[in-house]
């Protein structure tokens, strides 16, 4: 099945996963571009976007299956069509023949931008790595079965924290996103729990990349 | 660093409905603008996106040169709470820019629970709620839809008024407007040239004196106002401008489809339907033009969803041809087509089985009433016999599933008519016990009562509506005579159809009222989680205004009523006919089988009316 890499930015982050699936089934149609139907009761156009991703978050590794009737159409075509039928803010990359089981789909690189609205507090770089240094941080996870806590520790691979600006410290992760997954904002929520005085005014997330086990980049 | 606005999304429900930028939305380079008009739909985005007249007049604004028309839809409370505490300004959607730096701030207004939205939006914009208080011809406020036709309630906000169809009324005000500008006219030299163009009503040019008992006494026209203002009308919708290149949304909508509208007007003459008869005359749409336009809609939207709509759809001449060339290409390209608003009639039980493709939706009916004297009192021509064999036809094609609508509390209803619903639905059970193919999964009716509203330019303007202690009455009545397991019966609380109805039939001193309301928190009114009639009982009686006057008092025929300045194309005269037809129990047949000389078709000058 091909897979489309896609960038989600600007305001299509406010686009929830349900909208974006829906968001591409009718930007394939404007496209001109048919795609074939589930089998069953209620066919549905197939497309599938690999890792779900929470409102608000921005992203340039995202990936999309989907399935095409019809005649053959070259990658750069389909690319070039969706393109021009998409909302601003999604945006096709490259768009692959096939792409790699999604049971290897095993990292995620991120970043979190902390916001100091009056400067970055002193010594917050610090005591943040510190806090991440730490061998168990546990804060709530809620699901479908209800909250439970639990360690992120060992789902961060890798966390490094530089400055952005005079009012943004930066969290370069490289976290699990599937078997277990870590929610990137769930550093910002440690950081609420266990460093209260550096809590950020506002907090934001970005997708930058995604890995395979052996740290290559996944598509 | 990241700005206000940016930071409030990620705390509100479903913020992709502030931030615009949706496939088809309509942005301009501001150097070439001259008129910025801020659209705003008083209600929350799924409301509005979901609005037909909304789209078309986005179109017919934004294909002015010079004219830059944008969205502004009310906020849900979470969002209003943020933008509230942090003093962020309403702002509209497609430059985010706030509504207060906007030309013309216009609302289409199809209901009257969106009367508090209307002042809490402009509240939130920033802009002076009364029209008095808004001095300079920038963010001059109007106002058009159905509701535009008793405007009395809202005369103290809304500078103007456009009545009617608006595909061509509103170019010309728009272009009006530009010419003010330009010339640097005062508001007040604008409103009177405003007036002039016909359709326009400026409630601040008639003063409305009273009597002691509190009916009008007077409605005086001042500075040349004519004495009425009629409505507008689209003649030729085959050459009327029709958007086939939609906004669509990037979040779920109500109405999450492509619309087609066949026809303007009504041939049936539902005594109650305002709608009814304030759409008149009947007027089509040729199948030639709207199978080209539904197929433009379709590639250029990418919906897989289509629905054909208009009034009472079965009767439209030309459904069978539509309908003949959409469904193959609606298979061919897997877009599923619905019509609704079918009558029971054979060729729609034709067409119903040729739409079923995977989904069976339900069977509805709006019998309106229970007993045939009554059906035949609010002239709605549905028979038993066509409900029964409907539902005979359906159960035994598998369907399981059906919703009846009634009315509580119609001119002349006694208790026998209430009773008349159990039996009526008794029956409906009755015929799945005898028809259903399939029983395994067994039946479900689906009962609802409404609780009638008397609506201005019906021949039930003049009735009172029953106390909501009568009406809790009749539910409960009702309720108490379902039997079976089957049936799930609903009625709403009362008090929302009783504001409908004070305001419906309003006139200025509701004003006060409203603004009362809104003040103390009211808004989002016709949503259960915020509607509050406490609010509004407060404000009723911190005004020194009886709820009762407009609603269970009834009007006499002879009184001047508040909306007697505006002329919808069916006359007083004809309206009283068919009141009394209505208490004589006579039916008048519908438009195709004679014309009942309702009046409209004297608005046509080029056509003449298609019923």
């Amino acid at each position: 099945m091909p897979r489309a890499l896609f960038e989600k930015t600007g305001n299509a982050i406010w686009i929830s996963h349900l909208d974006l699936m829906r968001v591409f089934q009718r930007s394939f149609k404007r496209a001109g571009l048919p795609l074939t139907h589930t089998q069953g009761f209620n066919p549905r156009p197939s497309v599938s976007i690999a890792l779900p991703m929470s409102v608000g978050v921005e992203s340039r590794c995202e990936l999309l299956d989907f399935d095409l009737e019809g005649d053959p159409i070259s990658n750069e075509e389909i690319c070039e069509r969706l393109n021009r039928a998409l909302v601003e803010g999604v945006r096709v990359l490259r768009v692959y023949d096939d792409g790699a089981k999604l049971k290897h789909l095993c990292y995620l690189s991120c970043e979190v931008d902390l916001e100091y609205d009056n400067g970055i507090p002193e010594q917050a770089q610090a005591e943040i790595s510190g806090l991440f240094a730490r061998e168990e941080v546990t804060v709530e996870k809620k699901n479908k079965n209800g909250v439970r806590q639990e360690n992120i520790i060992p789902m961060i691979k890798r966390l490094e924290i530089s400055p952005g600006d005079s009012n943004t410290l930066v969290l370069h992760g490289l976290v699990c996103c599937q078997n277990p997954t870590l929610n990137p904002m769930q550093l910002c929520t440690a950081i609420d729990l266990y460093l209260p005085e550096l809590k950020p005014d506002f907090a934001r997330c970005r997708r930058m990349e995604i890995y395979d086990e052996t740290e290559t980049v996944f598509r | 660093m990241t700005e206000l606005k940016q930071r409030i999304l990620p705390m509100v429900q479903k913020p992709a409905r502030y931030t615009g930028g949706e496939w088809g939305e309509v942005k301009k380079d501001l150097s070439g603008i001259r008129v910025r008009v801020a659209f705003c739909f008083p209600d929350t985005y799924e409301i509005g996106m979901s609005n037909v007249g909304m789209r078309i007049l986005y179109g017919v604004m934004n294909r002015m040169e010079g004219v830059w028309c944008e969205r502004v839809f009310a906020p849900w409370g979470d969002m209003e709470e943020q933008m509230r505490q942090h003093q962020l300004p309403l702002w509209a959607l497609e430059s985010q820019d706030p509504v207060k730096d906007f030309d013309m701030i216009a609302f289409s207004i199809g209901y009257e629970m969106a009367y508090s939205n209307i002042l809490n939006m402009l509240d939130l914009s920033g802009v002076p709620l009364h029209s008095a208080d808004r001095h300079d011809l920038k963010n001059i406020v109007f106002a058009g839809g159905v509701c535009a036709f008793n405007p009395e309630p809202l005369a103290d906000f809304i500078d103007f008024f456009s009545l009617g169809e608006g595909e061509d009324i509103t170019v010309e005000i728009v272009s009006l407007y530009d010419q003010a500008k330009a010339e640097g006219w005062s508001k007040d030299a604008f409103l009177h040239a405003v007036a002039k163009i016909p359709g326009v009503y400026v409630p601040s040019f008639y003063r409305h004196e009273y009597n002691p008992d509190g009916t009008l006494s007077a409605i005086v026209p001042l500075e040349g106002a004519p004495k009425k203002v009629t409505k507008r009308i689209i003649e030729d919708l085959d050459s009327a401008y029709f958007p086939t290149d939609m906004i669509v949304p990037s979040t779920e909508i109500v109405h999450d489809r492509a619309n087609l509208e066949v026809f303007r007007g009504c041939i049936r003459g539902c005594r109650f339907c305002q709608a009814g008869f304030s759409c008149r005359p009947v007027r089509k749409k040729s199948p030639e033009v709207l199978y080209r336009q539904a197929v433009e809609i379709l590639e250029n939207s990418g919906n897989n969803e289509i629905t054909v709509s208009s009034l009472s759809t079965s009767d439209y001449r030309g459904l069978k041809e539509l309908t003949d060339q959409l469904i193959p290409y609606c298979a061919d390209h897997k877009i599923n087509l619905s019509v609704p608003s079918l009558r029971a009639d054979n060729f729609s039980r034709e067409l119903m089985q040729k739409l079923q493709t995977v989904r069976k939706s339900g069977l509805t009916f709006a019998p309106e009433a229970g007993t045939q004297r009554l059906r035949d009192v609010i002239n709605k021509n549905l028979t038993e016999d066509e409900i029964l064999t409907t539902c005979a036809n359906a159960f035994s094609g598998g369907w399981n599933n059906v919703k009846l609508y009634f009315m509580l509390g119609l001119p002349t209803e006694t208790d026998e008519d209430v009773l008349g619903i159990a039996e009526l639905v008794y029956k409906v059970i009755q015929t799945w016990k005898e028809c259903a193919s399939n029983k395994k999964r067994g039946l479900r009716v689906h009962v609802a009562t409404a609780y009638f509203v008397p609506k201005p330019h019906t021949p039930f303007q003049w009735e009172k509506q029953i106390t909501p202690q009568e009406y809790l009455r009749r539910c409960r009545l009702l309720k108490d005579h379902f039997y079976s397991k089957s049936i799930e019966y609903d009625y709403h609380s009362p008090d929302l159809s009783r504001l409908e109805a004070v305001f419906a039939r309003g006139d200025r001193r509701l004003g006060p009222v409203i603004e009362a309301a809104v003040k103390s928190g009211a808004r989002l009114d016709g949503w259960d989680e915020y509607f509050n009639y406490a609010k509004w009982y407060a404000a009723f009686r911190e005004c020194g205004v009886d709820e009762d006057f407009y609603t269970t008092r009834g009007y006499g025929e002879e009184e001047i009523l508040p909306w007697d300045t505006i002329d919808v194309g069916t006359g007083k005269r004809f309206l009283k006919l068919e009141r009394k037809r209505a208490y004589e129990g006579k039916v008048t047949p519908d438009c195709r089988h004679g014309c009942a000389g309702c009046g409209a078709s004297n608005l046509l000058k080029e056509v003449a009316c298609d019923a």
